[in-house]
């Protein structure tokens, strides 16, 4: 009975879940192996190693690292402050630092534009303080700080979360027996976000990995990621399905093993405790 | 071919499921064939008060929809479930639905202000509709370069100064592949519908070297940049460049010297119409006068309507060139063709090494 009942409260998110995860996974899996004329063909899984798609897979990569570790270097100091100031969880500063998700993110990549643009903003600033304007539109850097931008939350909340878990008597403990600010934050702090750490990293580096959007709106369609050919191959006047959902499936399956080995190295070195 | 329209569809989607809706309240009323036209048009590309105007001078109802890209507009004609009685559609669709005989010869001799529409236009037609039997022209227009006076030391006239280093970073790019092959093929001397791998290389590697100058490449933000004074020089369609120089007074259009791309919308009558008097009326009433004004002040497009033209003040055609090239500007502009699935595919490949490069 027991049994029954909690698969009811699951039914609805299993319907979900099928209609539009399983479903859209096999349409993909199906296109992928397939051509124009339905026979079955390997080209749109071997497509990915093309140079046309592959140098667009290693920018992603390597801009998506770079997102990563930029969130992650603002975020971990500026969790530690927050959880050492902020006993309570629904405090007012950490809301100030969430407060951009309440508004949709393409305004707010709008807004970068807006800033970014030869005469936008920060030149106009910069002009003020008589600086020579600097042109961040259309380039990498802006596409990276635009994804590092709309992606902070995911990465500042778990570890947040994680960091005002930690029991203050442990510190304290810790500061008894002689420890230092910086063995405390190797020894205590760091071992014990860990898990915060990794979804927080997790969540900014899976989508940044696919991002498209905010290329296409920073970079000028000059910056051309994996997620631009993945999309064009969808959207443009000549659509190939078939393509498209080849290099998603590389995508998905890239993504999937950085992930294993990525626990895989987390296990060995947290287990070991060597931090 | 179809992204110079993306902007003005995005306006009117609303609109689109508004026609939608019509056009099944239209299904209702097609027993009395002869009293009603149904037409198909672009959206937003018509001034809808002179089709009331039509209604009360003629007693024939105008049922009229919109549609969103050429393909859509095929897609729904070929389905067959609304029987239109007149499409108005880009030039390499008539090309196609002329060459698939999907429509009827056109009576001019029946239309008393067919004279209206230039013979320049004629011609320019002739390239998807040969002895010109089957189209009616309704709205043309040109490629060029939209340019700052402020932002550039002398005025370009050749495609050649988009290669300029002098404008590193000062320069958009059209952000589709038809479009941005345009200045490498003209310069090159080549045809832009050429499908010879060879030219299309040689003009990809020149847009190569040029990519390190441009700022960006894009679509329907091109205007808004220009507008902005984001760049010293941009390649635009003419609609959208009058309308640029409407917001900002130092923009201006030019043609350059070597030839470009002119594309023209034309109506014509599908094969399976109930109305063919209706629609030939219905064009007739479009070609005269003091009509086809009110619709060109409203959409403000090139128009191929001469007694329209003649009316327009000397100082207007000058001020605003995009819509009122000189004369000889068409003879040195082609229009796009069709060019086929292999020759489409190789495009698309070279377009992906240029935004690899």
């Amino acid at each position: 009975m027991k049994k029954l009942g909690s698969m009811l409260l699951a039914g609805p998110y299993i319907i979900w879940m099928v209609l539009f995860t399983i479903i859209p996974l096999c349409l993909i899996l199906y296109n992928a192996f397939t051509n124009t004329d339905g026979n079955f063909t390997l080209d749109n899984i071997t497509a990915i190693t093309d140079y046309v798609n592959a140098k667009p897979l290693f920018l992603s990569l390597s801009m998506s690292l770079v997102v990563t570790l930029t969130c992650f270097l603002l975020s971990f100091p500026l969790a530690l402050v927050l959880s050492k100031y902020s006993k309570n969880k629904n405090s007012i500063i950490v809301m100030v630092f969430i407060l951009p998700m309440w508004m949709n993110f393409m305004l707010r990549t709008l807004a970068w534009r807006l800033i970014l643009l030869n005469n936008g903003f920060l030149n106009k600033g910069l002009g003020i303080l008589g600086f020579d304007p600097v042109y961040l539109m259309n380039t990498k850097a802006a596409v990276i700080l635009g994804t590092a931008y709309d992606y902070f939350p995911f990465m500042l909340l778990p570890i947040y979360n994680a960091l005002v878990k930690i029991d203050k008597d442990v510190i304290n403990a810790a500061k008894d027996l002689g420890a230092t600010s910086f063995v405390i934050l190797k020894r205590i702090m760091l071992p014990l976000s860990l898990p915060g750490i990794i979804s927080g990293i997790t969540m900014v580096f899976v989508p940044s990995m696919s991002e498209f959007v905010i290329a296409d709106m920073l970079g000028g369609n000059k910056v051309y990621l994996i997620g631009n050919v993945i999309e064009q191959a969808f959207n443009s006047g000549y659509a190939d399905v078939h393509l498209g959902s080849g290099l998603s499936l590389s995508l998905m399956v890239l993504i999937i093993i950085s992930m294993v080995i990525y626990k895989l190295f987390d296990k060995g070195e947290g287990g070991h405790g060597i931090w | 071919m179809i992204q110079k329209y993306t902007l003005k569809f995005k306006a009117i989607s609303l609109l689109t499921t508004a026609a939608l809706l019509l056009a099944s309240c239209g299904k209702g009323t097609e027993k009395n064939a002869t009293d009603q036209i149904v037409v198909f048009n672009y959206g937003d590309y018509i001034d809808r008060s002179i089709l009331g105007q039509f209604e009360k001078e003629t007693g024939i109802k105008v049922v009229y929809e919109e549609f969103l890209t050429p393909e859509a507009m095929y897609t729904k004609y070929k389905n067959g479930t609304v029987k239109y009685d007149l499409i108005c559609c880009s030039d390499y669709m008539v090309d196609k639905m002329v060459k698939e005989k999907e429509v009827k010869e056109i009576d001019y001799n029946s239309m008393e202000n067919i004279g209206n529409i230039g013979d320049t236009y004629w011609k320019v037609s002739e390239s998807f509709d040969k002895g010109h039997k089957y189209n009616v022209p309704y709205f043309w227009g040109t490629v060029g370069i939209l340019y700052n006076t402020t932002m550039v030391d002398k005025v370009p006239e050749s495609w050649n100064d988009l290669w300029d280093s002098h404008y590193k970073n000062n320069i958009i790019m059209q952000n589709s592949v038809r479009d941005s092959f345009i200045p490498p093929l003209v310069l090159d001397g080549c045809s832009i519908n050429t499908t010879d791998e060879t030219s299309l290389r040689k003009a990809l590697e020149a847009l190569k070297e040029q990519k390190s100058l441009v700022q960006s490449y894009l679509v329907d933000e091109v205007r808004d940049d220009m507008v902005n004074e984001q760049a010293a020089m941009a390649v635009i369609y003419s609609g959208e460049a009058s309308l640029a120089s409407e917001y900002n007074e130092d923009l201006e259009y030019v043609v350059p010297e070597e030839g470009s791309n002119v594309w023209m919308d034309s109506w014509v009558i599908p094969a399976d119409g109930r109305n063919y008097e209706g629609a030939v009326k219905f064009l007739d009433f479009l070609c005269r006068a003091d009509i086809a004004e009110k619709n060109f002040e409203y959409v403000y497009y090139s128009t191929p309507n001469e007694a329209v033209l003649d009316n327009i003040d000397e100082e207007e055609k000058e001020e605003d060139t995009a819509i009122f090239p000189d004369d000889n500007v068409l003879d040195r502009c082609e229009m796009f063709t069709y060019l086929g699935p292999e020759a489409e595919a190789l495009y698309n490949r070279l377009w992906k090494e240029l935004k690899v490069y």
